[in-house]
């Protein structure tokens, strides 16, 4: 950290926390042990600001802001569990489950799931939204790996960290809206891709069951959540 | 001593683990016979849902017509319903075939997968629904005891809470899957 | 080049045109050229070559007339004569009483009030000059704005007199365009850019093609003072794919301003560089969010990420860029030339000057109109939109497209400005105005835009990804008059959802259709719902009763 760096005191659920002027709400938030809950943003991977399960209320400011990729600023008042929020997050999640195949008892990330984890953090007992059941393919080309789009949430964190942190960028995105996928190349079988480095790392990264590896069955699929923090750490220290 | 309660125990599309899950209470099922009379379930012989019943633990997904007409029967003669394991909760397993056609999932299951079978039934049987809904699309439901199958714990839990005149809070304790 | 050689170009172009004593001009901006009006032009040509008027009549193609309803439209010495409706057998009679009685069947009254009531200042140039020559723009004061800016005016006093003049983006936030250079200009950044956003994309809305079709010089001419003022050297406009005719005329207007120094490196001999490049859109709505639209220039996925930092301070490649809209940079340069106060003198308190609506739907005079802010809904509608076609009842008006809502009857006398808009839960928008009468069905009408938000959603954030497609899926219900109560209230809820957790406007206002529905004509949902009926009879409601659902 370079001395020029200048801190800023700022009140998060009616604590005063200081805080350096590059961060964000929800890294100053952890460091002072406020859980906000999260399911696209990765320790490691750029920011992306999609799941929408950050956000924050800013007093004086009438939207509600992802507090992954909002700075703090001196005399901020956040708050980032009152009902208002915790009903939104409820909602959000419901609209997640609601919108492909989840199917937690059948899936190999069962208990390993952060989506899982994710319904009892906000409280979810039911979808009461109606279920889309969408008709998804499953990849499993890969001779080590399986993309299953029944459970994807388009977080978009294996795309980062295949493109971040191994630089294949095998993995993107196509399509726009509900129908938007995760790709291989240029949307050919994976099994088939001249990119991948079969490092696995979007398997690990993956918060839900839509990447796993070949083989595993239900419950299974544990993730290596420690792969990536230790990574980034390596590299920091090379450099 | 008060009177006791009435329970009543239902299974519809699901494979019976939330009631070996309730079987799984163990010892503590001298408890829940204390607060509670069971008046009908797969575990006694009734063959007619009764009136006034104070508890139903209604598992598995609404798939068929006469999975429609029971659930809104149970619900018109039921003081509290819960939902009981994923299967009532999100429709899960029997869920899988939404993506479908009922016809191509009748074509998987009778004529594809049984080589030298031409017939798929259809007398004498319920009409299967174009897919398989939660027990809440249906009719109004009052505690969700969600996970496949509920804890032991929880489902003792849940009786208990509510024999004593509380909202048994799940959300945290139980899971999905 | 000194303001006396360019002055020098438009005072040569205006004799030539003044040696004719007939100025025939066709409307060649893209409605009217879907009605063939280049056909009309030639034929018109060739007429006054047979009947040998050469020395006496020319005929050069035009900008946007406005009255798109009744084109393709020809006008004789900029309203002389307007003629409407032209086919190209018409040609032989509008020449032969060129000097005659003007042509009966075919004239319109240029006095009748869809052109009297209006207020042209971005359209200024709109249908009296041929967007494809310089020289006309020269003759009518062109890029004498940007002159006087670069020679006797510093920046921030630029900057002060877009301030005064009070000048809101038309883009559809209204956010003031004075504070928003001056935040560029004080941003501290190696480079700046300036952005032209022009990926218009409300369903019915044509404001920005015509614009671009009529009068691209005035764009450039705005983008470059933007530049100046706010200290950018480099300018893109962003502009739909699917506007070809715009686009050859943007590239054309460039390349012309290029050729006599109006961009370029030291415009008109002062230190002051800039240039344009154009960049397309592949048909991308929300590329017209401006993240995305920067993502989308950046050569990434066009999607958009949270503001802020808002592009002002981290835009283009991460310097700051100024954005603003066709329309805005439009009213630049008049601004310039007519003085802040002039500007500030139309309109009301807090939205100055005039606004540009493309006025379509169920409406007799189809077409792009200027009005003062201020003016009532009623005007608009039935003064110079001439009242609803075949004379039916009027039902609604929608402004602001997929982001905006239907504003009814009782609301007809309420002045149109920002805040009186956003009052009644609908928006200005970019200027889409869409006229309905008595035979829509507002649910189907909620339904139309909930499907064209659906399908324009990014899909990066969940709400609008997901609570879009739901939002639909119900609508579908209810038009369908399978829904209850309960879906009612699940829309609502989404609604509600939606609007508070999306991550762009594309999320946050995709609801405002269904809400101001919802709020004005309930009793049509409960219609849907409730009898199973479509009051107007849009919907097809099948009545069989299901077995079990």
């Amino acid at each position: 950290m370079s001395s020029s760096v200048k801190i800023k005191t700022l009140t998060i659920d009616e604590r005063q926390v200081g805080a350096r002027e590059d961060q964000t709400i929800l890294d100053v938030a952890r460091e002072n042990g406020i859980k906000i809950p999260t399911l696209c943003s990765l320790k490691g991977l750029s920011a992306y600001g999609g799941c929408r399960m950050c956000i924050v209320e800013i007093a004086g400011t009438p939207k509600l802001l992802p507090s992954c990729m909002t700075t703090v600023e001196e005399g901020m008042v956040v708050t980032t569990n009152s009902d208002r929020i915790k009903k939104y997050r409820r909602s959000l999640l419901e609209l997640y489950f609601s919108e492909r195949n989840h199917v937690c008892s059948v899936c190999a990330t069962n208990g390993y799931c952060e989506l899982q984890s994710m319904a009892q953090e906000v409280e979810m007992t039911h979808v009461h939204f109606p279920y889309m059941y969408p008709q998804l393919d499953i990849d499993a080309t890969h001779e080590r790996f399986i993309l299953d789009h029944n459970r994807c949430i388009s977080c978009t964190r294996c795309v980062r960290v295949c493109d971040e942190i191994e630089g294949a960028h095998t993995l993107d995105i196509k399509d726009r809206g509900i129908d938007i996928r995760v790709i291989t190349d240029l949307d050919h079988p994976w099994g088939e891709s001249e990119t991948c480095t079969q490092c696995g790392k979007c398997v690990h990264v993956c918060p839900t069951g839509a990447l796993i590896e070949r083989g595993k069955s239900v419950g299974e699929m544990s993730k290596r959540k420690q792969l990536l923090p230790y990574l980034t750490k390596m590299r920091e220290a090379h450099e | 001593m008060n009177k006791k309660l009435t329970l009543a125990t239902l299974w519809l599309d699901g494979c019976s683990g939330c009631h070996m899950s309730l079987v799984d209470v163990d010892e503590r099922l001298i408890d829940v016979a204390g607060i509670y009379d069971i008046v009908f379930s797969p575990l006694v012989d009734v063959k007619e849902f009764p009136e006034n019943v104070d508890v139903t633990l209604l598992e598995g997904a609404i798939s068929t017509d006469e999975d429609v007409e029971m659930v809104k029967r149970v619900r018109k003669s039921t003081k509290t319903l819960i939902a009981f394991g994923d299967c009532a909760v999100t429709a899960n397993v029997p869920s899988m075939r939404n993506q479908f056609k009922v016809e191509d999932v009748f074509k998987r299951g009778y004529l594809e997968t049984t080589p030298g079978n031409d017939i798929i039934p259809s007398v004498n049987i319920p009409k299967l629904l174009e897919k398989a809904y939660p027990v809440h699309n249906f009719v109004h439901v009052d505690v969700f005891l969600h996970g496949c199958p509920p804890s032991a714990d929880n489902i003792f839990y849940t009786l208990v809470e509510i024999a004593e005149g509380r909202t048994p809070e799940l959300s945290k304790r139980a899971r999905f899957g | 080049m000194t303001p006396e050689e360019f002055k020098k170009i438009g005072e040569t172009h205006q004799k030539k045109r003044e040696a004719f004593k007939y100025n025939i001009n066709v409307c060649t901006a893209a409605a009217c050229v879907s009605l063939q009006s280049e056909k009309v032009k030639d034929e018109l040509a060739s007429q006054v070559k047979e009947q040998g008027k050469k020395e006496s009549c020319r005929i050069s193609g035009t900008g946007c007339l406005g009255l798109c309803a009744s084109g393709p439209l020809v006008t004789i010495n900029n309203g002389q004569a307007l003629y409407g409706g032209v086919k190209p057998g018409d040609a032989a009679d509008i020449v032969k009483s060129i000097d005659k009685k003007p042509v009966k069947r075919l004239e319109i009254p240029a006095d009748m009030p869809f052109f009297a009531r209006q207020t042209k200042i971005a359209l200024e140039h709109c249908g009296n000059t041929d967007p494809e020559v310089l020289g006309d723009y020269l003759a009518l004061e062109g890029y004498e704005a940007l002159y006087n800016c670069l020679t006797t005016m510093q920046p921030v006093e630029v900057i002060d007199t877009m301030v005064k003049s009070g000048l809101r983006g038309r883009g559809g936030g209204g956010y003031p365009v004075g504070l928003k250079w001056s935040t560029v200009h004080k941003a501290v950044g190696t480079k700046k850019f300036v952005i032209c956003n022009a990926d218009e994309g409300d369903p019915g809305a044509f404001m920005d093609r015509s614009m671009l079709e009529s009068d691209p010089h005035s764009i450039v001419e705005g983008m470059a003072i933007a530049g100046y003022a706010v200290g950018a050297t480099h300018g893109y406009v962003y502009i739909r794919g699917e506007y070809p005719l715009a686009i050859k005329r943007l590239k054309a207007a460039i390349k012309q301003a290029e050729r006599q120094g109006f961009l370029g490196k030291n415009i008109c001999g002062t230190p002051f560089s800039f240039d344009v490049e154009i960049r397309l859109g592949a048909g991308a709505f929300v590329c017209g969010e401006e993240t995305a639209l920067i993502a989308s220039i950046e050569g990434k996925r066009g999607t958009p990420r949270p503001r802020p930092p808002y592009p002002a301070q981290y835009g283009l490649w991460g310097f700051p860029t100024l954005i603003n809209n066709v329309e805005t940079f439009a009213n630049i340069s008049p601004i310039v030339r007519k003085g802040a106060d002039y500007y500030a003198s139309i309109g009301t308190e807090r939205s100055k000057g005039t606004k540009v609506f493309a006025l379509a739907g169920s409406i007799n005079n189809t077409g792009l109109i200027e009005v003062p802010m201020g003016i009532t809904l009623r005007e608009i509608v039935f003064e110079i939109g001439g009242g609803i076609i075949g004379g039916k009842k009027f039902k609604a008006v929608q402004t602001g497209g997929p982001s905006g809502g239907c504003i009814p009857d009782e609301y007809l006398d309420m002045k149109v400005d920002y805040e009186s808009l956003a009052q009644v839960g609908s928006i200005m928008g970019s200027g889409g105005m869409i006229v309905m009468d008595e035979t829509s069905c507002m649910v189907d009408v909620a339904k139309y835009f909930m499907d064209f938000c659906r399908s324009e959603s990014c899909g990066k954030c969940a709400p609008c990804r997901v609570g879009t497609a739901q939002m639909y899926n119900l609508l579908n219900l209810i038009s369908e008059g399978k829904a209850t109560m309960h879906d009612m209230e699940l829309l609502e809820e989404l609604c509600d959802v939606v609007r508070n957790t999306s991550l762009c406007g594309l999320g946050q206002t995709a609801a405002n259709p269904v809400l101001s529905t919802i709020r004005f004509f309930r009793d049509e949902y409960l219609a849907h719902i409730k009898d199973k009926k479509c009051p107007a009879g849009v919907c097809v409601i099948e009545h069989k009763e299901e077995a079990v659902l």
